[in-house]
């Protein structure tokens, strides 16, 4: 049996009375590709939160690596390696599209805050650095010439690109992608699907990929978890998911 | 210091120009008293607007008691100058220390707060400040601080200025001042980034406390007499008037809001009557036609017609 | 029984100071609840509706009453001049620039008032002389008994407005969402005019009962109490009605006893304590809510 990379046991989340989640059991193996899907207002987004660490479990336990993360603010679990993109596009929008990157950088820059302003030692060498690396970064996603833009005058789809490559700067063992393709053409999320194939072999990556459209994720992930009003109501290989009747019933029955 | 680049050799080789035109305006006493206390004002005026800049501008957080730190610096320092005889120099630092100190105490727990929650809070915190230093009969109370001696020089005002602004630019351009933009930016993308956010709105607002501490040496010792009358929340609200004025998320910005202010109102000293309306008029009308301010984000060394005296600049490179 | 007495009588001083501050909340309060702005000239306004007050009682020759009105409804006309000049155009602009408009706002009134009434206090006529109640030793002065029963029918009469009648529930449908009241046909902009109006227009009465109990105003008596009843209306929770009128009397209670049994050098420093605390504790106030950003 693969290694469990992430592992949540009987989450629950409940705001004000009312549960968003409930007895959330799931598992992602090392290296898999797995989708989380399910209609608007399943608790997905939720989900995402309680991993990340926006959010804190009412109950349950969220395990990564082998190791607890509950109780972790965001930042400690992004440098446990976890890392995300937002639903709703949250990129620095005042800033460069190279600094974007460079921010997420953040927490494996090796230098104090003497060398900053003082600059010395390492500042050259490691800023050095990180810029190849960033610019490494936004060549693989096509914004390589957008560099010096600001990140709000990007083209809505080259900031999808970007809040990916942002989150692959923190060089994460686990990325989850909210929604990727969300507001894309098809054209594009076919696009975006291959991309988010290739860097995942390219940077060994286990990626959870939130997605509302069922049929897109049937193309790339190995396994699929169909949540309804927040409980998960099927597992398994995007063959048994097309298959299942609790899905059919719940996901496609109730879009039509 | 081998690493110096070549917009930072090309900066000091000005501000030494600058340095020497105005010390010889000085010392050739072209200048009357009046301006000579003005240029001196200006300079601190420029470590208070750029040290709030760093905190308002760059790290995106609301503060609006800064000139409870200036006066934490300048009490720290006239009594280590004046009652226990120590060198100017003991001073600033002690001054810087204090109020760093204090920003770092106040700042652990304040800075859980959000936009105008925080700003009320800061001029809540500024205004105690300056009570309690009302209350403390060593330090004269509400009747003032006397007998300093007058140890702020211009070389002193400048250097320590052009310290301050080289600190804050090189800090805005390293790993710490990106996160602190990211705050700025977007506080849960930034967490998500495995920013500390808290970590570094405190440090933020610890450097830009340390900096007003040392502008409030500076200022207590340019004058023979301090009282807490001088550090209201009204002189803070002065300071953000620059910082916005000059451009929030901007250095360059702050040199000019600092300018701008300090002689627009020594140039309306004439007219008494007239100064603080013209003055109020001036800032309704800047937040009508140009709310960014003058330089908005931009640096003197991003712009086109410096381009061919600056090699590409970083973020606040200026 | 010494110290009953005296804890009674700072009672009833800080219920009175209260019910001041309390007047000024509300004007913040409604006027940050529907445009998210700290209005910082709201103290400047209830300075003017004190001069105001002041001319029509010395120079009209009009008793309290009809100096209050007269106060109430110019004051009220110029805060809804000073919106549409200073405030409407930057409708859709960053806070921060609303925000030092709004600074900007009050230097100006503060200065020009300054140049018309000179910056020395005014001495502001006694209207009771001696009147006083006792009761069982402690003094209600005339002073006192006219800002209570002021205050108090003004606060039924604004309840009454903002519960009962169409521009009040609009009100506070607008300070519940902007953009949905609007989707529902409220003009906003009206609104927020009628707003700034009432709010000034209570802030006014504030300023001439002011007047009337510490018999001195002048240009720059705004700057305090306006930003202490902003400690009020934090305290009770910003944007809710009732809770400007609790903090207000919390916040007058506390400074009487401040002043009464420690220092009234540490009048002032007492209210900013309480906004550290309040924001610290509970950010939203006595009556707020919690809420969560939305991720």
């Amino acid at each position: 049996m693969a290694k469990e990379l992430l592992k949540a046991t009987d989450v629950s989340e409940v705001f004000g009375g009312l549960k968003a989640v409930s007895d959330f059991n799931f598992h992602i193996n090392k290296g898999e590709l797995v989708g989380l899907i399910g209609p608007n207002g399943a608790g997905k987004t939720t989900a995402f939160n309680l991993i990340t660490g926006v959010y804190q479990p009412t109950t349950g336990e969220i395990q990564f690596d082998g190791k607890s993360i509950v109780g972790l603010k965001p930042y400690q679990i992004t440098q446990r390696g976890i890392a995300r993109t937002f639903q709703n596009i949250r990129l620095f929008s005042e800033l460069t599209v190279l600094e974007n990157v460079k921010i997420a950088f953040h927490f494996h820059v090796k230098y104090g805050l003497l060398e900053s302003v003082f600059r010395m030692g390492r500042y050259f060498k490691e800023e050095e650095k990180i810029e190849e690396e960033a610019l490494k970064l936004l060549k693989i996603f096509h914004l390589e010439d957008k560099a010096g833009e600001l990140a709000k005058n990007l083209p809505y789809g080259a900031q999808r690109r970007l809040e990916i490559a942002r989150a692959l700067a923190a060089k994460p063992k686990l990325l989850l992608l909210d929604e990727p393709a969300a507001g894309m053409n098809p054209q594009e999320t076919k696009e975006l699907m291959e991309m988010i194939s290739w860097i995942r072999k390219e940077f060994g990556l286990t990626i959870l990929l939130i997605e509302h459209d069922m049929s897109l994720v049937m193309g790339i992930c190995e396994r699929i978890y169909v949540l309804e009003y927040g409980m998960i109501i099927a597992q398994g290989t995007p063959d048994v998911i097309k298959n299942d009747p609790e899905v059919i019933r719940a996901y496609l029955g109730g879009e039509a | 210091m081998k690493y110096l680049r070549k917009n930072d050799f090309i900066m000091i080789g000005f501000a030494v120009v600058l340095f020497a035109v105005l010390q010889g305006l000085i010392a050739g006493r072209i200048l009357s008293s009046f301006w000579q206390l003005n240029l001196l004002i200006v300079g601190i005026n420029v470590i208070m607007a750029v040290s709030l800049n760093l905190i308002n501008g760059y790290t995106g957080q609301f503060s609006l008691g800064h000139a409870g730190f200036m006066a934490v610096g300048a009490y720290v320092g006239v009594v280590l100058t004046t009652n226990f005889h120590l060198p100017f120099l003991a001073a600033l630092v002690a001054g810087a220390v204090a109020a760093g100190i204090l920003g770092f105490l106040i700042g652990i727990p304040t800075l859980r707060l959000r936009g105008d929650y925080l700003a009320i809070a800061t001029l809540g915190l500024g205004e105690i400040i300056r009570i309690v230093i009302m209350n403390i009969d060593y330090v004269g109370g509400a009747a003032g601080f006397k007998g300093i001696p007058h140890h702020t020089t211009f070389a002193w005002v400048f250097f320590l200025m052009l310290f301050a602004l080289f600190f804050i630019k090189n800090f805005v351009n390293s790993n710490q001042g990106r996160a602190c933009l990211a705050i700025r930016e977007n506080e849960i993308a930034a967490e998500s980034m495995g920013v500390n956010t808290t970590k570094y709105k405190i440090m933020a607002f610890t450097i830009g406390a340390a900096f007003a501490g040392v502008a409030g040496v500076l200022f207590a010792h340019s004058f023979y007499l301090i009282s807490p009358n001088s550090f209201t929340f009204m002189q803070s609200f002065n300071y953000l008037i620059m910082v916005v004025m000059g451009g929030l998320g901007s250095i360059t910005g702050s040199i000019a809001g600092a300018f701008v202010v300090t002689f627009i109102s020594a140039a309306l000293a004439s007219w008494p009557e007239f100064r603080m309306i013209i003055y109020a008029l001036a800032l309704i009308l800047m937040m009508f036609y140009r709310p960014q301010g003058l330089f908005g984000y931009m640096e003197v060394t991003n712009m086109r017609i410096f381009r061919k005296i600056f090699k590409k600049g970083g973020r606040a490179d200026g | 029984m010494e110290v009953t007495h005296q804890v009674l009588q700072q009672l009833v001083n800080g219920i009175s100071l209260g019910s001041i501050y309390a007047l000024i909340a509300l004007g913040y309060t409604m006027i940050y609840g529907i445009i998210k702005l700290i209005n910082f000239a709201h103290g400047d306004i209830y300075m003017v509706g004190a001069y105001i007050g002041f001319y029509a009682i010395t120079q009209a020759q009009l008793s309290i009453v009809p100096a209050l009105i007269i106060s109430f409804v110019v004051t009220g006309i110029l805060g809804m001049v000073v919106e549409k000049l200073a405030y409407k155009p930057l409708r859709h602009a960053p806070r921060i620039s609303v925000l030092i408009t709004a600074i900007g706002v009050s230097f100006f009134l503060e200065y020009t008032s300054m140049y018309f009434v000179s910056p020395t206090p005014r001495t502001f006529p006694a209207l009771f002389g001696d009147v006083a109640i006792e009761l069982g030793g402690i003094v209600i002065n005339g002073q006192q008994m006219l800002i209570l029963g002021i205050t108090t029918i003004l606060m039924i009469v604004l309840t009454y407005v903002v519960h009962r009648t169409k521009t009040g529930k609009a009100m506070r449908a607008a300070s519940f969402d902007t953009e949905t009241a609007q989707l529902m046909g409220i003009d906003s902009d009206r609104i927020i005019s009628i707003t700034f109006g009432i709010g000034s227009a209570l802030a006014a009465v504030a300023g001439v009962l002011v007047g009337v109990y510490y018999n001195s105003i002048d240009p720059l008596m705004g700057i305090m109490p306006g930003l202490k009843a902003f400690v009020a209306a934090v305290l009770g929770g910003i944007g809710i009605l009732p809770g400007a009128v609790v903090g207000g009397l919390i916040l007058g209670i506390v400074e009487a006893f401040v002043s009464g049994f420690v220092s009234s050098t540490f009048r002032d420093a007492a209210a900013f304590a309480i906004l550290i605390l309040v924001l610290l504790f509970k950010p939203t106030g006595i009556f707020g809510k919690n809420t969560k950003e939305k991720v």
